[in-house]
């Protein structure tokens, strides 16, 4: 552990932050109005970058001024959470943020207004924060809850602890929001593959049938749209152990938005998709062709409603599906007209995923990129 | 007319047709009834004080006698009834000359069938006399007892007294009857505050049940214009009319008749509106057929006549209109127009509309409306009214109230028409609801939205003033939120950042060098994020 590197870091942050508010401080004296200039956020700066494959922020600016009617309360905001970031670095805390916003909350003078009332409001301010002073989540000490499981043929170190992921269990090893190098690194890894699922109980059930074992691979999961935390480590084996990644997830608008996520990143997260995006993961399923091809009866679809086809429609026009076999695929889902989950394989036997489908269509090599 | 048994038609007298007419006069159930009592007695003592010059002194009080029982008791100033007069006044239908068939002035008699039928509706329902006592300046103060006799429509005296009043003059009827108290809407107290606004020159003195007295003090000294009397015009005119005219004249030729008779009819008009009914003028109006009559009517509607004159009208007047909405209610702002007059079916009149906003009215509640017919207030059936209609036909959003769709609109105010004419315009017998025509409805819509704009000015500037207040507030709210957030990063004192924070929002709020106000606007029209249909997840 790197612990002068870290109190580096740390000292640089809390530089930055009051660097940003001894501005602010300066400015107000000359009785000008404080403004705060950062990256914009949101989808009118956000570009797909053909050459690295990946959904990027765009370098458009925003500046907040506190003496703005829309802006003042969130240029407030800003500092209160910047002060509370300080206060947590000193003291050598991490915490999250939901913690966070607890911490900053509290009512204005002597009016009936918040400071935030609700967490959906001091979440994006410390995004703003992370964009905004350049400081990584986990360097402002903050961290989002836990979400996420993995085992595997791969020995790992978290915080100084030595973990086997062979010997999880059926519950796997909890994934934590942070987990850059300083804090988790590989060590003994025999796998050679990764498989993501979008669902923990189909996650599950590839643990149960030992499936990392007989396929020497590591298997994970991030209960939906995966969080940094998963999506960093996923990016790490990908970068660090070389290792191919596959994404499996429902056949509907939902699950490919997933697979999106995990390939090129969100709009939201735009900043952080050099540390997150996977450009090479493979799409394994489930495919639009898939009822066909298992011979899956109709019952066992759902109908598209839509909403649905709306989204696909939308999905269609995605810089990254453009290749001929992703619209052939997405064409097809609309001509079907019905969407498919993971467990409707279950149909054919409850471990037809794990013995059958997944280990078929790796050999095959029937993936979409 | 009525049928009998035999299917013969028989002459039935007024008071036999209120017995079994009463729903239609406002008697239908026992908390109108007594409204009704009260208003046909206000009215005549109103009209009673104006016809003599003397400014109203109204005294109101209601009795309870049982559960189902009230006695009424309305008292004026006013010249006082001859002796021999009392009786037919108070004791035989339709007596007096407020049935006027068309043309006339304007008067609030049109209203009901008067007092008489309220001393009928006693009668039926408890038996008892009307008691009545009437002092001229000259005579000593008579009091009367009096029923009316049903069949032939005549007051017979039960008793007939002097006392000693110390009232100079006036007039004071007191009528025993099965009702019922309400204090909700069209309540007794609400008809005295509605008529106390309309008739600023009076004052009324209110005692209720409970013995609670109510003052409504007078807002002018000033007695209105008394109405002139205009003939009818011939734009308004239908063949029923026009043949009991022609019946009545006394002049000799038809020409004659149409100059006389009618009003804004010169020798030139009647020539013309006889040439196009292809009739002779020299011939009697005795003689003219039913074909002839017909052809005229329709002559005298298709012929370029002057608009009716309007000294008939007497409206409340603007100023007096607005103090006198404001002597009522605690009110924030007022304001009050009067239109000038138009014409309906050749009848002439004028609207007025008042606009009373904030101070004690209600903000959750709707718009109280507040509908006048020549200085009575319409207490019943709204919703039938060709003045609600026309609220309802003003965008009340444009003029700084809360609607949703065509719906009242949302207080805190008050809204008041009142509609001038020599013949109020009503739907039926009831006369509680003015009758849709256009030009009334088109010209009460032009007042409310006068009224409108002027409110909306005033909630205008106020709002900005608000608003300011609200910006100020809460620059200095953050101002101290963010003071201490920067004291605890930069380590310099909270009390000197404020200070300055606080200095640079006072310059900049004095010099409306706030940024942010079309920004701030424009942010939330702006569509959320597009690919929003994938929400991120929140903890990413």
């Amino acid at each position: 552990m790197a612990t002068d590197r870290a109190e580096q870091k740390d000292n640089e942050i809390i530089e930055k932050l009051k660097h940003a508010a001894d501005e602010v401080v300066k400015v107000a004296k000359e009785k000008q109005n404080p403004k705060l200039k950062m990256p914009l956020r949101g989808l009118s700066n956000v570009y797909f970058d053909e050459k690295d494959k990946m959904i990027k922020l765009g370098d458009k600016q925003q500046t907040r001024s506190f003496f703005n009617i829309g802006q003042a309360k969130k240029f407030m905001q800003t500092f209160l959470i910047a002060a509370s970031c300080k206060e947590l670095i000193k003291s050598g805390k991490t915490t999250s943020i939901r913690d966070i916003y607890y911490n900053t909350k509290h009512t204005i003078g002597d009016t009936d207004e918040n400071t935030f009332d609700e967490q959906d409001e001091s979440d994006p301010v410390i995004e703003d924060i992370e964009v905004g002073f350049d400081a990584l989540r986990e360097e402002l000490h903050l961290f989002a809850n836990s979400k996420g499981s993995m085992v595997g043929n791969l020995t790992i170190m978290d915080s100084g602890d030595t973990i086997d992921l062979r010997k999880m269990g059926s519950g796997g090893w909890s994934i934590p929001s942070i987990c850059e190098p300083h804090i988790i690194q590989f060590k003994n890894c025999e796998a050679k593959f990764v498989l993501f699922v979008e669902k923990d109980a189909v996650w599950r059930r590839f643990n149960e049938d030992k499936f990392w074992e007989k396929h020497n691979c590591i298997i994970l999961h991030g209960q939906g749209v995966p969080p940094r935390g998963v999506r960093r480590l996923l990016r790490r084996f990908a970068d660090e152990l070389k290792l191919p990644i596959y994404v499996l997830v429902d056949n509907d608008p939902w699950g490919l938005y997933i697979y999106s996520v995990i390939k090129q990143g969100s709009i939201n997260l735009a900043y952080e998709s050099v540390r997150m995006a996977v450009p090479t993961s493979k799409f394994i399923g489930l495919s639009s062709f898939d009822q066909d091809r298992y011979k899956l009866p109709k019952e066992v679809t759902i109908k598209l409603n839509d909403l649905d086809k709306k989204r696909i429609q939308e999905i269609l026009k995605y810089p990254w599906f453009q290749k001929k076999d992703w619209q052939k695929e997405l064409t097809h889902m609309l001509e079907k007209g019905v969407k498919l989950e993971l467990e409707a394989l279950s149909r054919k036997h409850i471990s037809f995923i794990s013995e059958t489908y997944v280990p078929e269509k790796i050999a095959r090599k029937e993936w979409l990129e | 007319m009525a049928e009998d048994d035999n299917g013969k038609l028989r002459a039935i007298s007024v008071a036999e047709f209120f017995e079994k007419n009463r729903h239609l006069l406002g008697f239908d159930n026992p908390i109108r009834a007594l409204l009704t009592s009260v208003k046909e007695a206000v009215d005549n003592s109103l009209d009673a004080c104006e016809g003599a010059d003397v400014l109203p002194e109204i005294f109101v009080q209601i009795q309870e006698l049982g559960v189902t029982r009230y006695k009424v008791i309305v008292e004026d100033n006013g010249p006082g009834l001859p002796k021999d007069q009392i009786a037919p006044a108070f004791g035989k239908l339709l007596y007096g000359s407020k049935f006027v068939t068309f043309g006339g002035k304007q008067s609030r008699g049109q209203q009901g069938i008067g007092i008489s039928a309220a001393a009928l509706y006693c009668q039926l329902t408890t038996g008892r006399p009307v008691r009545i006592i009437s002092k001229t300046k000259k005579g000593e103060a008579q009091v009367i007892e009096l029923k009316i006799n049903v069949k032939s429509n005549e007051p017979e005296i039960i008793t007939h007294t002097t006392i000693d009043w110390t009232k100079e003059h006036g007039t004071r009827v007191e009528l025993e009857m099965e009702a019922k108290y309400t204090e909700k809407k069209a309540s007794v107290l609400e008809y005295m505050k509605e008529t106390a606004i309309v008739n600023p020159h009076a004052s009324f003195v209110y005692i209720d049940p409970e013995g609670q007295k109510i003052d409504f003090p007078r807002v002018t000294k000033e007695l209105p214009r008394k109405p002139e009397s205009i003939k009818p015009h011939p734009y308004g005119v239908e063949l029923g009319i026009l043949e009991r005219m022609l019946k009545e004249t006394s002049s000799r030729t038809l020409k004659s008749f149409l100059t006389t008779e009618f009003d804004k009819v010169g020798s030139g008009t009647a020539d013309e509106i006889l040439k196009n009914a292809g009739i002779d003028p020299k011939i009697s109006p005795k003689f003219v057929t039913i074909d002839q009559s017909d052809k005229l009517v329709k002559a005298m509607h298709g012929t370029k006549i002057m608009a009716p004159s309007t000294v008939g009208l007497v409206p409340i007047g603007a100023d007096i209109f607005k103090k006198s909405l404001e002597s009522e209610y605690n009110l924030e702002f007022a304001y009050a127009v009067t239109r000038p007059p138009s014409v309906y079916r050749g009848n002439p009149f004028v609207i007025e509309a008042a606009i009373g906003y904030g101070g004690e009215l209600p903000k959750d509640e709707g718009v109280k409306l507040v509908r006048f017919a020549n200085r009575v207030p319409l207490l019943y059936k709204q919703g039938d009214c060709a003045l609600t209609k026309a609220t309802l036909s003003v965008d009340w959003k444009n003029y700084g109230l809360s609607q949703s769709g065509s719906n009242m609109p949302g207080g805190p105010a008050i809204i008041l028409i009142h509609v001038a004419s020599v013949w109020a315009p009503f739907t039926s017998e009831s006369k509680e609801a003015v009758a849709n025509y256009d030009e009334i409805i088109k010209e009460a819509k032009l007042a409310l939205q006068e009224c409108g704009r002027q409110l909306q000015m005033y909630v205008g500037k106020k709002f900005k003033r608000e608003i300011a207040a609200k910006k100020k507030e809460m620059f200095k709210n953050y101002s101290i939120e963010l003071a201490v957030a920067l004291s605890d990063l930069t380590g310099k004192k909270k009390d000197e950042i404020e200070k300055d924070l606080l200095k640079v929002a006072e310059e900049m709020l004095a010099t409306g060098a706030i940024e942010g106000e079309a920004e701030a606007a424009k942010e939330e029209k702006k569509p959320k994020r597009k690919l929003g249909a994938f929400k991120d997840s929140g903890d990413e």
